[in-house]
């Protein structure tokens, strides 16, 4: 049978060139870390217990360490999947080769998203023991942390690839730093929703790093409602939408 | 994109032998036709070529039969299957050679190979008996882990040429094969392409060198704009479009043309160029003879047998190479 799972391969081919720059990896779990210590820590020194959106008082930085475990979530997969993505599809022209064998451009998305998923995985794994080992885990609903962040991974993954296709050249990364950088600081990372006017409120909820922070919050703080369901399946309608698009684009782009 | 047979274009049936038809094949880009409705035929076995400058479609032609490029209009068969429908089927039995040498940079010479081979259902075993074949074949086992990198141009056109074979195809895709090489890579690699067309399997190749397309093609199309200026093999088209022998006559002069009217009459025929006349003759000595006759007193002459380079020259008045 020609042509089964084929984004087997795409996820070798990562793999295998991966192997070679390991050192690499270093880079993508260290700034949630450093913001761990210097915000949750530092910061946390100086503000008094918080009060989470559910009505859970916790100290500042077992509150603001379920986001930076979904930040590290979202990093990992977006390095992959923009910048890296970008470098493959327009000047490596990887894909013009694969797409040359029975590979379709879904096992092209789908192999990328899921490396990434590893990559980021990681981080997060990473990420979640130090969160352990420093005591900011509360609950055992933490076991479901780290699939937490896969869906998170999956989102961005999907969506960043989607985005990236409609870019020219290395300029617009811009637009990926314009987009990463507030949802970092507004999505209910440092400070509850609480804080800001409704009108605003509405604006953070659409940010998918706001749902990626509720559910990590939510499992690590043993606070788990319904609400953190809703909150999945926006992640995995993201995703899959994501993927979807990114296909197509994939399509468009270079079976010309 | 998705075109499906029309009851009006129906193909004759395939016989055993066809390996590809295309029937008005068309491929636009917007507004600008690159491909423009061309007929081709080429069979089992065979090695066939697509001559012609750049951007006379080649490439577009090229890229449509590797069944990752959708027909714009017209039929096209590929081991009697529509890639519009059976892509995946079609490119599973082909090797695509491509233009560039789309090699993977961060795998090894090795690895490049293993993992396009994993793309065709080959397993991991397979891949590995493969590849080292295949290395042996492009003469690159000792770099067998080298980065890909420090490869030189023919190292290079070698390996992409081994990855094309991993599957064992029935038909070879080589577009531009020998472009950018020194004269000895050209040697090794048409060797390499004389030994795949013994074991059966079935070459299209486009070029634009003449010597290139009258060492490797049993027939060929000329192309020029997206159409089909001739067909036939190297010989039949020297010999039905140009003369056995041509006199390269030269002066010491920027101009040619002026020179052009005392020539009139020797040879059959005259093409005159920026930098020297052509004297189309069957036997260019006697047209040399003839012109030191009349009293001409040219910087040089040369005399050679008729190439592609001259046909292509007859049926479009430029020269190929631009």
């Amino acid at each position: 049978m020609v042509g089964y799972a084929l984004w087997r391969f795409v996820l070798l081919r990562d793999v295998l060139a991966f192997r070679r720059m390991w050192w690499l990896f270093a880079s993508g779990f260290a700034e949630p870390v450093f913001y761990l210590f210097s915000i949750g820590i530092g910061l946390g020194a100086l503000v008094q217990d918080v009060t989470t959106d559910h009505g859970l008082v916790v100290s500042y930085a077992a509150f603001v360490a379920p986001a930076m475990l979904a930040t590290s979530a979202m990093n990992g997969s977006i390095a992959d999947t923009t910048y890296n993505f970008f470098a493959k599809l327009k000047f490596s022209k990887t894909y013009d080769t694969m797409l040359a064998t029975p590979a379709r451009p879904w096992d092209v998305a789908i192999g990328e998203i899921l490396w990434s998923l590893i990559r980021g995985g990681i981080y997060s794994a990473i990420f979640f023991f130090v969160a352990l080992a420093m005591g900011f885990v509360r609950s055992w609903w933490a076991i479901l942390a780290i699939p937490a962040c896969l869906l998170i991974g999956a989102a961005f993954a999907g969506v960043g690839m989607w985005a990236t296709t409609y870019m020219t050249s290395w300029k617009h990364f811009e637009f990926v730093t314009l987009a990463i950088q507030p949802m970092f600081l507004f999505s209910a990372t440092f400070f509850p929703l609480a804080v800001y006017p409704e009108a605003l409120q509405w604006l953070v909820k659409l940010m998918p790093l706001y749902h990626g922070v509720e559910i990590q919050r939510g499992l690590m703080l043993g606070d788990v409602h319904w609400g953190l369901l809703g909150s999945s399946f926006y992640l995995l309608a993201l995703a899959a939408v994501g993927l979807w698009g990114a296909s197509r684009r994939i399509s468009t782009l270079l079976l010309t | 994109m998705c075109r499906r047979r029309s009851p009006a274009l129906t193909l004759p049936t395939v016989t055993d032998d066809l390996l590809l038809t295309a029937r008005d094949l068309t491929k636009k880009f917007g507004d600008f036709t690159a491909v423009d409705s061309i007929d081709v035929e080429v069979r089992k076995g065979e090695a066939f070529g697509f001559l012609g400058p750049n951007g006379a479609g080649k490439s577009s032609t090229m890229r449509m039969i590797a069944s990752v490029s959708p027909v714009t209009s017209g039929e096209l068969r590929i081991f009697g299957l529509d890639p519009a429908v059976d892509g995946q089927q079609i490119r599973a039995r082909i090797g695509n050679c491509p233009q560039k040498d789309l090699l993977d940079e961060e795998l090894s010479v090795e690895e490049n190979l293993w993992v396009y081979g994993r793309f065709f259902g080959l397993s991991r075993a397979e891949v590995r008996q493969r590849a080292s074949e295949l290395l042996e074949f492009a003469q690159l086992s000792e770099r067998h882990a080298d980065k890909v990198e420090h490869l030189s141009g023919g190292m290079k056109r070698r390996l992409v040429i081994a990855r094309s074979l991993i599957n064992n195809p029935e038909l070879l895709l080589l577009d531009e094969p020998t472009t950018g090489l020194d004269p000895q890579a050209r040697h090794v690699l048409w060797d390499r392409l004389f030994r795949l067309k013994r074991q059966g399997v079935t070459l299209i190749i486009t070029t634009h060198y003449m010597d290139e397309a009258e060492q490797l093609c049993d027939r060929l199309v000329v192309m020029d704009k997206g159409r089909i200026a001739a067909e036939g093999s190297p010989r039949d088209l020297i010999d039905r479009y140009s003369t056995r022998e041509v006199v390269e006559v030269r002066f010491d002069t920027d101009e040619h043309a002026p020179h052009a009217a005392p020539l009139e009459g020797i040879g059959e025929r005259m093409e005159v160029l920026p930098d020297r006349i052509l004297l189309y003759a069957d036997n260019g000595d006697a047209a040399t003879a003839a012109i030191a006759q009349r009293g001409i007193h040219p910087l040089s002459t040369l005399v050679r047998r008729s190439t592609l380079e001259d046909v292509f020259l007859h049926l479009t008045g430029r020269t190929l190479v631009d």
